[in-house]
């Protein structure tokens, strides 16, 4: 439980670190923008209550949301995906989700489930971001099209990590 | 009531949800607000020391570049600087007994250096196809550092200040009063000024400077401060404690100062030595 707490913890700080230095100043083409730290709330383990994920969803927004001038924004959409993963996870396998191991990884549940679990989480996560920070319906689908594009980025970052830093 | 409560941990996780996100709008709408602002921007003190430090990573691997850059660039506003005075003293020849006096500043790197020894020498990378010869004088941003001995063809070495060897022509920035200026060899912050009489006030804190009444230093280049001064039994002098300008612990950029009437100078002096 204590190894656990710790190496969450870890990854916590790793991830904020990865984006706010980093992937914050990637804008490719000026609107393709990753946010990388999501895969925090993909990885907590299975048994996680849906009120932990989502009070850890809002400190996670909330803290990359300080470094980027932001309030709100990116901790409401965190939150709002950290809501969404038991369904998302109830979707994908059914009611005996506890079965298929203790935590969601491509080693365990194999590319395909995991790919579809990333998708739809980001796309959440993505969706709800761009249409809060833009805050209006005008130009509905340049800020889609923006969003999608970052996804793409976004999952790409997810699945490539899941082969080099965080396998466990 | 318990009916209430019920409903309430049934549906935790929505309202929990709710709960979160009406916080996170809360958070959205009052962004404009001037306390709100303020309370993030507390906050950024931290946040900014942790950019400040990425920046200065990030800078770190330019370093070497940008010392070049603003070397070079020093020595050119060096020599600007010379050149105009030149030409504000040559229109005022009549009243201004300073001419003729003109010194260029070439910049060089020190490549080997040492502070520990009784008689310490340096090393530049600058040597006589640049126009280095002895006898020219070494100083820094900070102030003064040594004289130049010996010329190779790219490099040369310079007696640092740090030498027992070394004497320099240093004056009171206050009153012009001047004596010699000496290492005793034991602190590379301190030197000693001898040949201050004691009629003259001094006060610690007083700054020091070269003098300028040798041909190898410009007039006027900080040289350190009084630290602390006393007289000797039946002295005529001051010894006075000087705190060296010059950290020669951390030198690397130095300027090599080119005097080019040295020889027109010592030529003209040496007419007296007969006397």
């Amino acid at each position: 439980m204590i190894k656990e707490i710790i190496k969450y913890g870890f990854m916590y700080i790793l991830l904020v670190f990865i984006q706010v230095l980093i992937l914050n100043n990637i804008q490719l083409s000026g609107f393709i923008n990753p946010f990388l730290y999501v895969l925090f709330i993909l990885l907590l383990p299975f048994q996680t209550p849906t009120y932990l994920l989502m009070i850890l969803g809002f400190m996670m927004g909330m803290t990359i949301d300080i470094f980027s001038n932001t309030p709100g924004i990116h901790s409401s959409a965190t939150v709002f995906m950290a809501f969404m993963r038991p369904h998302v996870i109830s979707l994908l396998s059914g009611r005996d989700s506890q079965d298929i191991g203790i935590s969601p990884r491509i080693k365990g549940l194999g590319f395909a489930w995991f790919l579809k679990y990333t998708v739809i989480l980001v796309l959440c996560h993505h969706i709800f971001l761009f249409y809060i920070e833009v805050f209006t319906f005008t130009g509905a689908f340049y800020t889609l099209l923006r969003c999608l594009l970052s996804s793409v980025f976004s999952i790409i970052l997810v699945i490539i990590s899941q082969y080099i830093i965080f396998k466990n | 009531m318990r009916n209430l409560l019920r409903f309430l941990l049934r549906y935790h996780s929505f309202f929990v949800f709710l709960v979160l996100e009406i916080i996170s709008l809360i958070l959205i709408f009052s962004y404009n607000n001037y306390q709100r602002v303020n309370f993030f921007n507390s906050g950024n003190n931290i946040i900014g020391s942790i950019y400040e430090f990425n920046n200065s990573m990030d800078n770190y691997f330019h370093l070497k570049r940008i010392n070049d850059e603003l070397a070079s660039q020093n020595s050119v506003l060096h020599n600007m600087l010379q050149e105009r005075i030149i030409e504000r003293t040559e229109t005022h020849r009549q009243t201004d007994s300073l001419t003729g006096k003109t010194f260029v500043y070439t910049s060089a790197l020190v490549i080997n250096n040492s502070v520990n020894k009784q008689y310490n020498y340096l090393t530049l990378n600058k040597g006589y196809i640049h126009g280095i010869k002895p006898d020219m004088g070494i100083v820094c941003p900070d102030g003064v550092v040594g004289v130049i001995n010996h010329v190779s063809k790219y490099y040369s070495t310079g007696i640092s200040l740090l030498n027992k060897r070394l004497f320099i022509s240093a004056k009171i920035k206050r009153n012009g009063i001047y004596g010699s200026l000496v290492w005793e060899g034991t602190n590379y912050r301190k030197a000693i000024l001898r040949e201050i009489p004691i009629h003259i006030p001094v006060t610690v804190g007083d700054t020091i400077e070269t003098s300028g009444y040798s041909t190898i230093f410009p007039e006027g280049i900080m040289v350190g401060t009084v630290h602390s001064f006393d007289i000797l039994n039946g002295s005529n002098y001051y010894t006075i404690d000087v705190d060296l300008s010059t950290n020669f612990k951390a030198i690397s950029y130095v300027d090599i100062i080119r005097n080019i009437n040295q020889t027109e100078i010592r030529q003209l002096e040496k007419k007296n030595e007969n006397d």
